[in-house]
C-alpha cells in the first residue's frame, strides 16, 4: 500500500481530491504499482478531456442543453406528480419558478427526515400531528356567546387534546398570551370561559372575538398546514405542505442534516447561499428527471452558480442576473431596451464591448472560441 | 314547486314540471309553438330551462313514439315523389330540432335497429355524426378520428374543377385540374352534393410498396408515363390588376406605354408586349420582368413640379410587371370601372402546371405526401398483365396512422374499376370488406388485392405480393413552383441595408437569434462575423470627439469630422450598418454616443 500512496502523491496536483478518493475506494485488492499508474494516467486523460477548453462557450451550451428539452416539456405543462394526497407543482411551471428565483412559490413543501428511533416508526402519528399548525378552531367542540352574562363559553375536544399532549390549562395560557383585553378562566378540563375585562361590556366585542379567537395559534409549527408520513426505503419521512425551516430544525426528533424545504429563499436565509445553490441544482434536476429528460448536471450547476454568485439569489431575468451585466448594449438587447439606454445616457455609462452580444451588434468577432486569441507581441505603432 | 327559467331569466314556478315540459313539447310538435324553442326539465337542479335565444346550435332528429319512428315508409315514398318536403315533416312534428339543453333529456338511437321502448329520438342518418366534408371520406367509420379530420381538411385544398364558368370569372390565385374524374369509391354525400359535376381528383392505380429510398417520410413516387398522359395537370391563374388612381389636385394615373422621359423608365424590351393602349394582348407569353400593364403616375411631391415647371418629365413610372420567378401566358383581359369610378384593368395570366418533384398529393384519408421522384415508365414495377401503378405509396405510412379506410378504398377501387360500377363507401352503410373480397375473387383476382409485381428495372419478380388497386388521388394547391426560393445576393432594404425579407422580394433567409447562438456555441466567431457581413460598412470616426464622420465627395472623398471638419483625427472602422443606424437613432433621442478607439495590436 505504501507504493500506492507514492503513486497517488504523484497525481495529487493534477487530479482533484475527490477523484483520487474515488479511485482509492474502487481499487481492486491486488493491484500492482504499474497497473495503478496506468489507471491513473487513463483517468488523468479522461479528466483533461472533460475540462472545458479556454474560450469554450459554456453558457450558451448550457442554455441550449436545457432549452432544447425544455421545449418538449411545454406540451405537458400541468402535470402533477402527486404524493398521496398532495398536489405538487412540477414540470415546466416549477422549472420556471426556480429559474426565475420567485420569492413566493406555488407549492411549498418540506421533507423532514427523522432521527432513530422515530425514523423507524416510533410515535409516527403523534409526531406528524404535532408538526401541523393548529389553531383553537381545531380543538373546538362548541363555542357559544352567553348574552346575559356577557361571556364566551368554549368547550374543547378532549380526545384531540389527549392526542397532542395538551390540556385546557395550556390552552388557556396560550389564549391569554395571544388575546389581550379579555379575561380567561378555566372552568373544568374542557371548558374555558371568556369575559370582557374592562368596564365597558360590549356584546359586539364578544361576537368579534368569537371569530377572531378561532384563529389563535395553539400548537405545532406555524406555516405547516399538512403533514404526511411516507415510508421511503425502510425509513419514515415526513412530507409537509408549507414550510418553516427554522422551527422544524429545532425539534429533537428531526434529523437536521438531511431535512430540507423547497423554498430556496428560506434555505438561503437559514443555511446560507451554498445550501441554496445545492437546492437549486437538486430541484432543477428533480424536475428534469421526472420528465424523463436527460440533461447533464454540469449545465444545471452552471445555472445555479450564476444565480448565486453575487451572494444572494438572483433570478434568470431582467430583475436578476441580466440587471448585473456590465454592458449597456447587452442589457438593452434583453427586454426593456429604452430603460437601459436612457439611464446609460443620463449617467454617461461606457460599454467596454467585452461580451458576445455587443460584438454581434457591431459585427465584430465575438471573444469566444476562434475570436478569443490575440497577438502577444506588440507591433510597432505607426507614427 | 319547480323554478322555470326562460333564457336564464327566472320567470316563475310550476307545480308539475314533468307535465309542463311534456305539454310544451307536445304543443311544439303540433305546430302551436315555434320549432326553435327548446325545453328541459333538469331533475338534479330541480328547474325547468326554456331556451329561445339566437345562436344556439341545434340539430334535427326523428321523433320516436313507443319504440317506432314516426316517419314511416309512406312518408319516404311521398318524399321521393316530391309530394311533401322536409319542412312539412318539421311542421307535422315528425322531425324536431334539439339543442344541447334538450338533448340532455333525449335518448337517441343511432340506427333504426337499435330502437327500444325507452328511445325518444332517432338519428336522421348515421352520417349526421360527421360534417359535410368529413362524410366525403370513404369508409370513414374505419378510421381514427384525427385522420378523418385531416382527410376532410386535405380535400378542401385539392385542385379541382371548381366552377364551370371559370372562363369568364376573374378569380384570384386559383387552380384548375385538367382531367377531373368522379371517384370510383364514393359516399352518398358525393351524390347529394353532385360531386361528379365538380370533381377534384383522379382515379389512379396505387401500389403500396417501397421504391428504393424514395418514399421516405410519406413521399410518393410517381410514374412519368402517367404524368405525360395528363395525370395531375392543372392550370394556375394569377391576376394582375391596375387602377387609375386619382390624387389631390386633379391629378390622375394614366394607363399607357410610358414615355422614355418618365422617371424610372425600364427598357424598351420590357414594354414590348404592350399595345398602344398600354395593356398587354392576350396569348402573350410573358416572363420575369415583363410589363403587363403600362402606367405612369403624377410626381410624388407637387413642390418639385412647381420649381422646375417642366410638367411632363417628372411623371413616375408605375407599371405592373411580373416579379421574380413569375411567368405565364396572358389569358384574359378586362377593362372596367371600380366603385369609385376609376378605370380598372384586370389581366389574368395562365400557367400550365405539370406535376413535378415537390408537388403535394393526397388520398382522402389524411395520407398526404410530396413527389420525391418522377420515375420513367420503363422503370416502374409491372404486374403479370402489364399493369403499372401511377403512384407508389409507402407502406410505412399505414401502421402508426391506422388509416384502415385508406386500404379499404384501395381494395374497393380495384373492385369498382373491374366490375364497372362505383362502390358505395358511405360511413356505417358501406359495402362490406367481405363482399368486396368475394367479388374480387370471382373476377379472378387474389381476394386480398395483392398481385405479383416485377421490378421495372431488372425484370425480376418481387419476392412478396404487392397490394395494388385503384384510389382517388387529389392534387393539392401547394406546389413547389409557388414556393421555391433561393438567394446568394440580391436587393437590400433602404433603411437598414440588410437583405429584404420574403420570396416575393427575392429576400434572404434570416440567420436569427437562436441560429446565431449555435455559431457562438461552436466558438466559430469569425464564421459568425462573415455571416453577418451583409450590412457591413466602413465609416470614419473622429478620435477627438468620438463621433461618426463622413467622406466629403467635394474634397476627394476625404474623411471629415461632423463637428471639426478637416481638423478631426479620423480613423476608419468596420461596423454593421445597423449599428451605425442605432447610433444615429440614439442621437435623435438626445443621447450622444461616442466611440472610443483602441489599437488592436
Amino acid at each position: 500500500m505504501a507504493d500506492h500512496d507514492e503513486v497517488f502523491k504523484e497525481y495529487k496536483d493534477t487530479l482533484p481530491e475527490s477523484v483520487i478518493e474515488e479511485i482509492k475506494q474502487n481499487l481492486p485488492e491486488k493491484c500492482t504499482k504499474t497497473r495503478l499508474k496506468n489507471i491513473l494516467q487513463k483517468v488523468y486523460e479522461e479528466y483533461i478531456n472533460c475540462l472545458a477548453v479556454p474560450g469554450e462557450c459554456v453558457g450558451i451550451i448550457s442554455a441550449e442543453s436545457i432549452g432544447e428539452p425544455g421545449t418538449q416539456m411545454t406540451l405537458n405543462t400541468f402535470h402533477f406528480a402527486g404524493v398521496a394526497e398532495m398536489n405538487v407543482t412540477t414540470g415546466l411551471p416549477r422549472l420556471i419558478e426556480v429559474l426565475d428565483g420567485r420569492k413566493t412559490i406555488s407549492t411549498e413543501l418540506m421533507n423532514i427526515f427523522l432521527h432513530k428511533p422515530w425514523s423507524e416508526g416510533k410515535d409516527i402519528k403523534k409526531i406528524s400531528e404535532s408538526l401541523k399548525e393548529l389553531t383553537l378552531n381545531d380543538f373546538l367542540k362548541e363555542i357559544t356567546v352567553n348574552i346575559t352574562e356577557a361571556q364566551l363559553k368554549i368547550i374543547l375536544d378532549e380526545d384531540k387534546m389527549d392526542l397532542l399532549d395538551t390540556n385546557a390549562t395550556t390552552l388557556t395560557n396560550n389564549l391569554k398570551k395571544a388575546v389581550k383585553g379579555f379575561g380567561f378562566e378555566q372552568k373544568d378540563t374542557k371548558t374555558i370561559l371568556v369575559t370582557i375585562s374592562g368596564k365597558d361590556k360590549d356584546i359586539i366585542q364578544l361576537y368579534k372575538l368569537k371569530e377572531k379567537i378561532k384563529h389563535v395559534y395553539i400548537h405545532g409549527i406555524k406555516g405547516i398546514t399538512q403533514v404526511l408520513p411516507v415510508k421511503k426505503d425502510e425509513e419514515f419521512v415526513m412530507i409537509a405542505a408549507g414550510t418553516n425551516l427554522k422551527e422544524v430544525l429545532k425539534l429533537e426528533f428531526v434529523d437536521e442534516t438531511r431535512t430540507f424545504t423547497n423554498n430556496i429563499y428560506e434555505v438561503e436565509k437559514y443555511l446560507g447561499i451554498e445550501a441554496a445553490r445545492q437546492l437549486i441544482i437538486n430541484e432543477l434536476m428533480k424536475v428534469i428527471e421526472e420528465q424523463g429528460l436527460n440533461v447533464d448536471i454540469r449545465h444545471i450547476m452552471l445555472v445555479a452558480d450564476a444565480m448565486c454568485m453575487s451572494g444572494k439569489i438572483m433570478g434568470m431575468n431582467r430583475y436578476g442576473i441580466v440587471k448585473d451585466k456590465p454592458s449597456v448594449l447587452a442589457r438593452a438587447s434583453f427586454e426593456t431596451p429604452i430603460k437601459h439606454i436612457i439611464n446609460a445616457g443620463l449617467t454617461g455609462e461606457s460599454d467596454p464591448l467585452n461580451s458576445v452580444i455587443e460584438n454581434v451588434m457591431l459585427n465584430q468577432p465575438v471573444p469566444i472560441g476562434t475570436g478569443l486569441p490575440g497577438l502577444i507581441i506588440e507591433a510597432k505603432r505607426k507614427k | 314547486m319547480t323554478d322555470v327559467f326562460l333564457d336564464n331569466k327566472y320567470i316563475g314556478t310550476v307545480q308539475n314540471p314533468k307535465d309542463f315540459v311534456e305539454q310544451i313539447v307536445h304543443e311544439r310538435r303540433m305546430g302551436k309553438m315555434n320549432s326553435d324553442v327548446n325545453i328541459q326539465f333538469n331533475q338534479e337542479k330541480s328547474k325547468v330551462v326554456i331556451e329561445t335565444a339566437r345562436g344556439r346550435t341545434s340539430r334535427p332528429l326523428i321523433v320516436v313514439k313507443e319504440g317506432k319512428p314516426t316517419i314511416t315508409e309512406k312518408h319516404i315514398q311521398q318524399l321521393e315523389k316530391n309530394e311533401i318536403s322536409w319542412s312539412d315533416l318539421v311542421k307535422q312534428g315528425l322531425i324536431e330540432y334539439l339543442d344541447s339543453t334538450e338533448e340532455e333529456e333525449a335518448l337517441t338511437a343511432f340506427r333504426e335497429e337499435d330502437l327500444t321502448e325507452e328511445h325518444t329520438h332517432l338519428e336522421v342518418s348515421s352520417l349526421d355524426l360527421v360534417g359535410l366534408t368529413t362524410s366525403l371520406v370513404p369508409f370513414g367509420n374505419f378510421n381514427q378520428g384525427v385522420r378523418l379530420n385531416q382527410g376532410a381538411k386535405n380535400q378542401k385544398q385539392a385542385v379541382g374543377f371548381y366552377a364551370a364558368n371559370y372562363q369568364v370569372r376573374m378569380d384570384m390565385d386559383v387552380n384548375l385540374l385538367h382531367y377531373p374524374q368522379a371517384p370510383l369509391v364514393k359516399s352518398i354525400m358525393h351524390d347529394v352534393s353532385e360531386y361528379n359535376k365538380h370533381p377534384s381528383g383522379q382515379n389512379v392505380i396505387v401500389a403500396v410498396m417501397a421504391y428504393k429510398g424514395y418514399n421516405m417520410e410519406d413521399a410518393v413516387v410517381i410514374n412519368k408515363g402517367s404524368i405525360d398522359r395528363g395525370l395531375g395537370r392543372s392550370t394556375y391563374f394569377r391576376p394582375v390588376v391596375a387602377e387609375e388612381l386619382r390624387y389631390s389636385g386633379g391629378l390622375i394615373d394614366q394607363v399607357t406605354v410610358p414615355d422614355k422621359e418618365v422617371v424610372g423608365y425600364k427598357s424598351e424590351h420590357d414594354y414590348r408586349f404592350l399595345e398602344s393602349d398600354g395593356i398587354i394582348y392576350p396569348e402573350a407569353k410573358v416572363g420575369e420582368g415583363d410589363v403587363i400593364i403600362g402606367k405612369v403616375s403624377p410626381p410624388r411631391f407637387l413642390a418639385s413640379m412647381d420649381e422646375y415647371s417642366l410638367a411632363n418629365n417628372s411623371k413616375r413610372e408605375s407599371s405592373l410587371s411580373l416579379k421574380h420567378g413569375e411567368r405565364g401566358v396572358v389569358d384574359f383581359v378586362t377593362l372596367t370601372e371600380n366603385s369609385e369610378g376609376n378605370k380598372l384593368i384586370q389581366v389574368r395570366l395562365r400557367e400550365l402546371r405539370i406535376p413535378e418533384i415537390g408537388d403535394k398529393f393526397t388520398s382522402r384519408h389524411g395520407q398526404k405526401g410530396v413527389i420525391s421522384i418522377v420515375v420513367p415508365e420503363a422503370d416502374i414495377p409491372f404486374s403479370t398483365n402489364g399493369l403499372k401503378p401511377d403512384i407508389i405509396f409507402s407502406p410505412h405510412g399505414i401502421p402508426s396512422r391506422m388509416t384502415v379506410s385508406h386500404m379499404l378504398e384501395l381494395l374497393g377501387g380495384k373492385v369498382a374499376s373491374l366490375r364497372g360500377k362505383a362502390i358505395d363507401a358511405t360511413m356505417f352503410e358501406s359495402e362490406t370488406e367481405k363482399d368486396m373480397r368475394q367479388e374480387l375473387l370471382n373476377m379472378g383476382f387474389r381476394e386480398d388485392g395483392s398481385e405479383t409485381l416485377y421490378n421495372g428495372v431488372t425484370g425480376e419478380k418481387y419476392k412478396v405480393q404487392i397490394f395494388i388497386g385503384n384510389m382517388y388521388y387529389l392534387k393539392l394547391k401547394h406546389m413547389v413552383k409557388n414556393k421555391i426560393h433561393s438567394r446568394a445576393r440580391g436587393p437590400i432594404q433602404l433603411l437598414t441595408r440588410q437583405p429584404t425579407e420574403g420570396r416575393a422580394k427575392e429576400g434572404g433567409l434570416r440567420l436569427g437569434e437562436m441560429e446565431k447562438d449555435t455559431f457562438v456555441a461552436h466558438g466559430a466567431s469569425l464564421t459568425l462575423k462573415e455571416r453577418f457581413d451583409a450590412d457591413k460598412v466602413i465609416v470614419p470616426v473622429d478620435q477627438k470627439t468620438g463621433l461618426v464622420g463622413y467622406y466629403d465627395a467635394r474634397k476627394n472623398n476625404r474623411a471629415m469630422s461632423p463637428t471639426l471638419g478637416e481638423d478631426g483625427d479620423m480613423a476608419d472602422i468596420e461596423v454593421s450598418y445597423a449599428f451605425k443606424l442605432l447610433l444615429d437613432e440614439f442621437k435623435s433621442l438626445g443621447i450622444l454616443p461616442k466611440i472610443k478607439l483602441k489599437s488592436k495590436f
